[in-house]
């Protein structure tokens, strides 16, 4: 016969207080687990929704990110020249040579400087990106010292806004415009006009040429195509893997350090757990007793015992959840290890990190909980109800 | 006398419960300490910069490079006593994750670094050998790198392979430098840039400029960055130490959450504290009664449960504290070159003797106080 349900959850409600302590201890050993694994998604999203699925990305071979590569006019007129980049309305293929620098800029509120990313794209470097909107202002003009901002780079960084200017490479350069990424890599990124900008940075090569593949399928002949030719040295991705790429490193160290946080707190957690739970078997010796002598067998016991360690867990873990999900209206603003540019990205949750979360409190929880609930379990009855 | 050995005795009566607080205690200190470490371990770069030199950077970032000849201009400043030049070199040795810093370097550099103790033999041997590399002695012990090895690099800022000889190995007069430092002739960059790369020859990355007199090193900075003002690469002159900073604000975002972190964990095992003397008291209820019926006060039985509480506390505490020393320096070997020295200092250790205090003191507060108001009557009535 299976000891009820409402046996195990009202005791944790006699105990308020050790109840919420040990529950507390739970929550926060979740939050970080939880808050860890939403940022680790967040820069995911940021940097994998930066690439579309039929754009292809060619950079200098062994560089690693567009800020190491440079690609000189006659390579990328040879990239431009193949069969598989998509042609346009008017003729034009949709392909942009870009120019990629890092200049540094103070942040608004910390004055601390932190280095942004500068692109320089051509006439198709907003039509190959359909994520990208100009929300607020206009284009920048073809030759003229204008910029647009992404939007997390002008509220962070100062002379940023629209309107407002930004000094590099000895002239000034005006924001006339703030365009949405949609929360991808774009929006920590300023583009101005790529003539403009090679020539005010005094660079005479490009940094990558991006375009869209006419078919998604002749990627492989593209890249074929690129490799056979050894005078070229270029290294072709799909965007979409060449973002995954850079935000190897960061989503690493993230993850790895969120797993050696949240590894040291659950001993915490469990061990609160299990100081709770023995102490409850303690002061319960006498109820055990009575309960056995009642005819519930050793293994209800051990169920009512275990539950209510689950119970307590998943309490805690709900809490846990609760507080992780306000962490959802900070962005965070941090540097990205490989290519040394400043990168805003938030955190995200998502059913996956909620069922991921909720599994671990459990866990925390059967481990804690079952030591205790065996020692109740192996109580002889005439001991027990002697102890009372 | 007594007195401590009724505390002794009492923390001991319940060894189970005792060696789990313990433990967890002891995982909680121990973790704190490691992670006030690793946030010291980013700041290191700051502690062991000198004010005797500063560094000039193209102001538009670090990205960009500056020309040559402005080590002429900036040696004629007033107070400079000496200008190297040093390019960051970022190759890969084998594979990417063996990272270790890279730096082509004037051999003037060497000599405004008096923390680089170097063997004056093979200081000359490095000298004389245009593909000659100083080495730190921790990179060298990491991949068994000896004097006369030919490493080679695969360039990713300056593309190919880069074949270079270990002609010197340097340890650092303090715990501060940064031993995993690899260091090579500037001069066998730009000739090799002058050959494959002519418009990239004679591009300097970062000037790290030594000033006789440290006190004027902001009159200085401005001088140098005034000098270049409306020229074809505007500069940024700032202290070793601003620079340091620089880089550490950039990843600050990181380092705060890792402290945030930190204090959590503390938070944790303070839960767990204060329940565990909770519960305690709370079973004791009787004793403290009859306690009180023979005639003690209440302030004895507070200090009673401080003193038990405080105990638990300070042996965990100990215990973790211990423990930190042989850890860090695990983790050390383990992180190896990402971060430069990986040291517990001696404010990891206050701060941990700190929070053990608080841990012990907060966790006695409430049960002790309910303990002492408790009416001699109810507690001996109580069932526990």
């Amino acid at each position: 016969m299976k000891i009820p349900l409402t046996y195990s959850l009202r005791n944790l409600r006699t105990r308020k207080l050790t109840t919420a302590l040990t529950a507390g201890g739970m929550a926060l050993v979740v939050f970080v687990f939880a808050a860890v694994l939403m940022l680790d998604e967040g820069l995911r999203k940021t940097l994998i929704d930066t690439g579309s699925a039929d754009n292809v990305i060619v950079i200098r071979k062994g560089s690693g990110s567009e800020v190491l590569s440079g690609v000189e006019r006659a390579k990328a007129a040879i990239v431009e020249g193949q069969s598989q980049v998509a042609m346009g309305p008017s003729g034009v293929g949709l392909l942009s040579k870009e120019m990629v620098v890092l200049i540094t800029l103070v942040k608004r509120d910390t004055i601390k400087p932190a280095n942004v990313v500068i692109r320089g794209v051509s006439a198709m470097g907003i039509p190959l990106r359909p994520q990208v909107k100009i929300v607020e202002g206009r284009l920048f003009r073809p030759g003229s010292s204008e910029i647009i901002a992404g939007r997390a780079v002008a509220s962070r960084f100062e002379g940023a806004g629209l309107g407002e200017t930004v000094r590099f490479s000895g002239r000034d350069w005006t924001i006339v415009g703030v365009f949405d990424a949609e929360k991808s890599g774009f929006d920590s990124e300023m583009w101005g006009d790529v003539d403009q900008l090679m020539s005010a940075f005094r660079r005479p090569v490009y940094s990558s040429v991006i375009f869209k593949l006419n078919d998604s399928e002749q990627f492989d002949a593209f890249k074929q195509a690129i490799d056979d030719d050894p005078r070229l040295m270029l290294e072709v991705k799909r965007e979409r893997q060449f973002y995954a790429d850079q935000s190897a490193a960061l989503s690493m160290f993230i993850r790895v350090l969120g797993l050696f946080l949240s590894i040291i707190f659950s001993i915490g957690a469990v061990i609160g757990a299990m100081i709770t739970m023995y102490a409850a078997v303690a002061s319960r010796t006498a109820e055990i007793g009575t309960l056995r002598a009642l005819g519930f067998r050793r293994t209800s016991v051990l169920v009512a015992f275990l539950l209510e360690s689950l119970f307590l867990s998943f309490l805690g873990g709900l809490v846990g959840l609760g507080l992780a999900s306000f962490m959802q209206l900070f962005t965070v603003s941090t540097m990205n290890l490989q290519s040394w540019s400043e990168l805003a990205f938030s955190f995200t949750l998502n059913a996956s990190i909620i069922t991921k979360s909720l599994l671990f409190s459990l866990a925390m929880g059967f481990v804690g909980g079952f030591l205790p609930a065996l020692r109740a379990a192996r109580l002889g009855i005439v001991d027990a109800l002697r102890a009372a | 006398m007594h007195f401590f050995k009724l505390i002794l005795r009492n923390a001991f009566r319940h060894k189970l419960r005792m060696a789990l607080t313990l433990l967890g205690l002891v995982v909680a200190i121990l973790a704190f300490g490691l992670l006030s470490t690793v946030v010291d371990a980013w700041y290191a770069g700051v502690e062991g910069a000198s004010t005797a030199r500063v560094i000039t950077r193209n102001a538009n970032s670090m990205v960009f490079p500056m020309p040559l000849t402005y080590a002429q201009k900036i040696r004629q400043v007033d107070g400079v006593r000496s200008v190297a030049a040093s390019n960051w070199f970022g190759g890969i040795y084998k594979e990417p994750k063996n990272f270790f810093p890279q730096f082509a370097v004037d051999v003037a550099y060497l000599d405004m670094f008096p923390e680089f103790v170097i063997n004056d033999a093979e200081k000359k041997a490095f000298l004389r050998d245009r593909q000659g590399a100083v080495v730190g002695r921790k990179l060298a012990e990491r991949y068994g790198f000896k004097l006369g090895d030919t490493i080679v690099l695969k360039g990713t800022i300056y593309p190919g392979d880069w074949e270079f000889v270990v002609r010197a190995i340097f340890d650092g007069k303090d715990a501060k430098t940064d031993l995993s430092q690899f260091m090579f002739h500037w001069e066998y960059l730009n000739e090799t840039m002058k050959r494959t790369a002519p418009r990239r020859a004679n591009q300097v990355g970062l000037y790290i400029i030594e000033l006789s007199n440290p006190s004027l090193a902001a009159t200085i900075s401005r001088e140098i960055d005034a000098e270049f003002k409306n020229s074809q690469a505007e500069t940024l002159t700032e202290t070793e130490k601003a620079f340091q900073l620089g880089f550490v604000s950039m990843i600050e975002a990181v380092v705060v959450a890792i402290r945030v972190v930190s204090f959590l964990v503390i938070f944790i095992i303070l839960a767990v504290m204060v329940n565990t003397m909770t519960m305690t008291a709370r079973e004791r209820a009787s004793e403290y009664a009859t306690l009180k019926a023979l005639g003690f006060g209440p302030r004895f039985i507070a200090t009673l449960i401080f003193g038990e509480s405080l105990l638990i506390a300070c042996i965990g505490g100990t215990i973790g504290i211990a423990l930190t020393f042989p850890c860090a320096y695990v983790l050390g070997k383990v992180f190896g070159t990402i971060f430069r020295t990986f040291n517990v200092s001696a404010t990891t250790v206050a701060m941990q003797v700190a929070c053990v205090l608080l841990v012990g003191i907060v966790s006695a507060f409430f049960p002790s106080l309910s303990a002492a108001r408790v009416k001699i009557v109810d507690g001996l009535r109580s069932i526990g």
